[in-house]
């Protein structure tokens, strides 16, 4: 189990560099395809920690949806191989370093704190008890976010709308 | 034979979220940009699957909140995509480019 843990957190890790670095092409298909892999190996992390709903639900939205949109999106737009730009030296570090320090200040964290007593618990994400909790404590929240989702259905529909489509409406308002 | 706690899930996580952040900070590509913040939002993730994973038995709440959180924020992400793609495709339209250093028309 614990060799598990290892392989999928490195292969995260690794695979999550590759999204931002991507030194094979300059091609952002590449860096969604990385996004998959990232995708994978967390949804093995979530199978370690006993989330199996979760892991499934990772896979179906993620590597089944979102990636599917960005690469639609990237196909649409027809993007040629992106030319490398002027590497902005001072901002690249600059960058860099601030993500560090963050980085450091949140491992330094973590290893700092006092996390009890190794709790082993086995808390397991039974589908049947997610499902009952979402559907009694959490049912507003459920509701609410269905909301969400109604709502930016229809702010995509309206965004990439041609833009001549509000013309007629405007003359049927001045004819009335 | 010292077992996998909290803390190594949490560190995962902790430089997940950073690796995203540099993303988002060095890459000028708008897609790019948005993949890098679909990994900041993995790494949240990743970190609340772990706390409730780890949680000890408490009178109120169940372990498994954590998780529906998890649920929310992937549904939540969901939508997100869609629409900040909705954007791009918006703005690629008007402008031809997804380079964040030519969006310069709102500097004064």
């Amino acid at each position: 189990m614990e060799i598990l843990f290892y392989i999928f957190s490195a292969l995260t890790l690794l695979c999550g560099a590759l999204v931002v670095f991507n030194p094979f092409s300059r091609n952002p298909v590449t860096s969604a395809m990385f996004l998959v892999l990232t995708i994978i190996c967390m949804s093995g992390l979530f199978v370690l920690l006993k989330a199996f709903f979760l892991a499934a639900v990772q896979i179906l939205v993620y590597a089944g949806a979102v990636i599917v949109l960005f690469l639609f999106v990237i196909m649409l737009m027809n993007i040629k191989e992106e030319e490398r730009q002027r590497f902005r030296k001072f901002g690249t570090f600059l960058g860099a370093a601030a993500v560090a320090g963050l980085a450091w200040i949140l491992v330094t964290t973590v290893m700092n704190s006092r996390t009890g007593e190794r709790s082993v618990a086995n808390n397991t994400g039974e589908t049947k008890e997610l499902g009952e909790l979402l559907f009694t404590n959490y049912v507003l929240p459920f509701e609410i976010v269905s909301l969400l989702l109604l709502v930016a259905m229809v702010g995509c529909i309206l965004l990439s709308r041609p833009e001549q489509a509000p013309e007629p409406i405007e003359t049927e308002e001045e004819t009335e | 034979m010292t077992g996998v706690g909290l803390e190594h899930y949490l560190v995962v996580s902790a430089a997940l979220f950073c690796l995203g952040l540099l993303g988002v900070v060095i890459r000028r590509n708008l897609i790019v940009m948005y993949m890098s913040l679909e990994l900041m939002l993995n790494a949240a993730t990743l970190a609340l699957v772990a706390f409730s994973h780890f949680q000890p038995p408490t009178p109120h709440g169940s372990p498994l909140d954590g998780q529906i959180m998890v649920f929310f924020i992937i549904t939540v992400a969901a939508a997100e995509v869609a629409v900040g793609l909705a954007l791009i495709v918006a703005l690629y339209r008007k402008r031809q480019t997804t380079d964040v250093a030519d969006l310069t028309s709102m500097k004064l």
